[in-house]
């Protein structure tokens, strides 16, 4: 099966471009982004504050299954256009890394399928190669921990 | 493309990333010394790298009875901007975003 998510990222740019087709009409595909509680369900996090409306603002935070707080991030909403835009920032709190730019375009395709577009512009092309890298480093991390794991039961 | 693809199949299981990391802090083991650090059993490992060799990241080399294995240095550079992890990460996302959205509309 071809992938449904695309992600273009050329190099020596600072931007990602990630495009996905939906099995849902607009409207739809709007409302999981406007309403809190179904953010919440997909994104996997807490979503503290979301004002959908032009220079609103966004909070989001995740806890482990302690109680621990293990990721924070908050944004401002400069635009707010229902069934076709959000344009806001994204920064994750407490790590160093630079605020993001967001560009989100939704449109119909048919009655019953959408597709949005997600631009995402940062700081420098070190910064969006970072974050380009981020879940593979994740991954490795958690390769390692298993290494490291099997390494001590040896001991 | 085919390969590319391959290489990102290769990096997405954790055993073999495992590898790849041991070889990456050890220049060059045998298969057998690659096995010992690993509850897997001996012909799994095998075939990891196996996989890993095909698509280059491993390479092997002769040396007397021994085949050792290292690191293709320019190959792991080579798929060093790792997007794959990246793009499953928000597809994974979205997948649910449109599963529950079915469900929301069949409400």
């Amino acid at each position: 099966m071809e992938a449904k998510t695309k992600v273009h990222a050329e190099d020596g740019k600072q931007e990602i471009v990630i495009t996905r087709e939906f099995d849902l009409p607009l409207a739809l595909l709007f409302k999981a982004y406007v309403e809190a509680d179904i953010v919440e369900q997909w994104m996997g996090t807490k979503v503290l504050k979301l004002e959908n409306k032009k220079h609103g603002s966004w909070q989001f935070e995740t806890s482990d299954p302690k109680g621990n707080v293990v990721f924070k991030a908050n944004g401002t909403i400069h635009d707010f256009i229902p069934e076709r835009q959000i344009i806001r920032t994204f920064q994750i709190e407490n790590t160093g890394f630079d605020a993001q730019l967001e560009f989100l375009d939704f449109e119909a395709l048919t009655a019953d399928t959408s597709k949005l577009t997600m631009q995402i512009i940062y700081r420098s092309v070190a910064l969006r190669d970072q974050m380009l890298k981020l879940p593979f480093a994740q991954g490795l991390n958690m390769a390692h921990n298993r290494l490291q794991d099997i390494v001590t039961k040896l001991k | 493309m085919n390969l590319r693809r391959d290489v990102f199949q290769a990096i997405a299981d954790p055993t073999r990333r495992a590898i790849l990391l041991l070889l990456a802090t050890s220049h060059s083991m045998t298969a057998g010394a690659i096995a010992s650090n690993f509850d897997t059993a001996r012909p799994t490992v095998s075939k990891h790298l196996q996989i890993l060799t095909e698509c280059s990241l491993l390479k092997q080399e002769q040396n007397g009875r021994e085949i050792y294995y290292h690191i293709n240095a320019k190959k792991m550079k080579e798929v060093a901007d790792f997007i794959e992890p990246f793009r499953n990460m928000w597809e994974e996302r979205f997948n649910k975003l449109e599963s529950i959205m079915k469900k929301y509309k069949s409400k």
